[in-house]
């Protein structure tokens, strides 16, 4: 991948502090996020890489430090927090469509009742979007009548509609059957050669390696590595991201080893 | 030979009527006190309120632990006591409400909390508000669960309403028991009376079904 040059920062994450009682999950981690980035987030299970995203999205308050977004503060309790929120796109890894509304419906709530969008223009442009991930036809479907990866697709969509400076995938392929991976991965990745701000946690090595700029290994509280995925995934510099890479190649060859009964 | 005199029916039935219209007011009545009160306490809850929580807490396991018919008695008897004026009707309906509120507040409260924390954090991390989430995304949802509670608490209410005879209130219970005191019709009375808590209830548990099928066919769930 060529290498961009880095425009301005976007996000701005400074020596945050994030604990649930006694157990400190982030400790003084600070990260820039320029505009125009892709940046992957991976680390062992219970690291904080989800904590991270909610943190941004200020779904959790964070103990010390700050996050800034265009220079503007990012807090539970800010004044201004809904602005905030709707630059920032985020996917979880499963079940945050709303199940009571149809695709479409999910899709322009936030247009229609946050940006107070008309009807049509923000339907109009849901389809487009639709269109784009293939799931057109779907609009008028429940949530219920949607395989894993389309309701993935369409929970993408509905973050884009919202016209986010930056977005936030927390796993999002986690939750899914083998064979539907691909097509929610290929949409993000389309989606990062737009020029998008993103933010992803994933196990998809391949896919981390394919898409990122730089990636970000988690583990302790705090950022061990922050390299580009050629240094990372060929050359990391600790001890721990080596040790933690090995699982993964471990696990590949477990996984595509031939069943034995 | 005829088991029901239907003479004696045509002659009741008027009363009956009267009683049954006076069950249905204080019924109703006492229900929408319920559903406030229920829905107070729920949201309460679901927002952990400090304090007001606690009242709540309180409030749900007096109500719920105690029989109507006592409660009744504290309202009728006690009030005055302590120098409020009451009367049978306002007692009627403030003690079914009082009841009520309790299973009305856990009905609403159930299905509040059977709506996953995703769905406010996915409408939150969109940009709605705090209102905006509640009113578009966890209320839909959390009324079509509580609708068979709901619908459950409303016939039991209304069932409950029998015991207004104990504070002298005319209702369908009262009427019957006066007339087989006087006149000793009592097979005809105990017909009429279970026609008419039939004729309420009936249609309400039809209408609950109906709901509810139509609820399960659009099928919630991810
Ligand atoms: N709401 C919470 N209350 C208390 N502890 C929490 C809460 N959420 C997360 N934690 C703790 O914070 C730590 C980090 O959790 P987090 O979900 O961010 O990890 P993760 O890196 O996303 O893990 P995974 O790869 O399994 O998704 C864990 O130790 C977890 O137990
Ligand atoms: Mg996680």
């Amino acid at each position: 991948m060529a290498v961009k040059i880095l425009a301005e920062t976007l996000l701005s994450i400074r020596h945050i502090a994030k604990r649930f009682g006694d157990n400190t999950v982030l400790d003084d981690l600070s990260l820039d996020v320029h505009k125009g980035e892709v940046i992957v987030v991976v680390g062992p299970s219970g690291c904080g890489k989800s904590t991270l995203l909610r943190c941004i999205n200020a779904l959790e308050p964070i103990q010390a430090g700050e996050i800034l977004l265009d220079g503007e503060p990012i807090k539970p309790d800010g004044k201004n927090i809904t602005e905030l929120r709707q630059k920032v796109g985020m996917v979880f890894q499963s079940y945050d469509l709303f199940p009571h509304l149809s695709v479409l419906d999910n899709i322009v709530l936030a247009p229609r009742k946050v940006q107070k969008r008309a009807k049509a223009e923000a339907e109009a442009e849901a389809l487009t979007l639709l269109e784009r991930v293939g799931l057109k036809d779907k609009a008028a479907s429940y949530p219920r009548e949607l395989s894993g990866g389309q309701k993935q697709r369409v929970a993408i969509v509905r973050a884009l509609c919202m016209h986010p400076e930056m977005l936030l995938f927390d796993e999002v392929t986690a939750a899914l059957d083998p064979e539907m991976v691909r097509e929610v991965l290929d949409v993000i990745l389309k989606l990062a050669t737009q020029g998008r701000t993103m933010l992803i946690v994933t196990h998809e090595m391949q896919f981390a390696r394919a898409i990122a700029d730089r990636v970000i290994f988690l583990d302790g509280g705090n950022i061990l590595e922050n390299t580009p995925p050629e240094i990372f995934f060929t050359n990391p510099q600790t001890e721990r991201a080596r040790q933690f890479l090995n699982m993964f190649e471990f696990a590949a060859v477990k996984h595509h080893a031939p069943a034995e009964d | 030979m005829a088991v029901l005199d239907w003479e004696v029916i045509q002659q009741y039935l008027p009363l009956y009527q009267e009683a049954a219209w006076l069950t249905v007011r204080l019924g109703v009545a006492g229900i929408i006190f319920a559903i406030l009160i229920g829905l107070i306490c729920a949201i309460v809850q679901y927002f952990k309120v400090p304090a007001l929580r606690q009242i709540a807490a309180v409030y749900i396991e007096i109500s719920r632990n105690t029989p109507l018919l006592v409660q009744l008695f504290f309202i009728f008897y006690g009030l005055p006591k302590i120098g409020i004026p009451t009367n049978a009707t306002v007692c009627g309906i403030a003690g079914l409400a009082f009841l009520g509120g309790s299973y009305m507040a856990e009905a609403f409260r159930s299905g509040l909390e059977a709506i996953p924390a995703i769905q406010t954090e996915s409408a939150l991390s969109l940009g709605l508000s705090r209102a905006q989430t509640m009113r578009y995304v966890i209320l839909p949802q959390a009324a079509s669960i509580s609708v068979p509670p709901f619908i459950a608490n409303v016939i039991f209410l209304l069932k409950e309403t029998s015991v207004f005879s104990a504070i002298s209130l005319m209702d369908l219970m009262f009427t019957a028991k006066d007339l087989i005191g006087l006149y000793y019709k009592t097979t005809e009375c105990l017909f009429l009376l279970v026609v008419f808590y039939l004729l309420i209830l009936l249609p309400i548990s039809i209408l609950g079904s109906l709901l509810e099928r139509r609820l399960r066919h659009a099928g919630f769930g991810a």
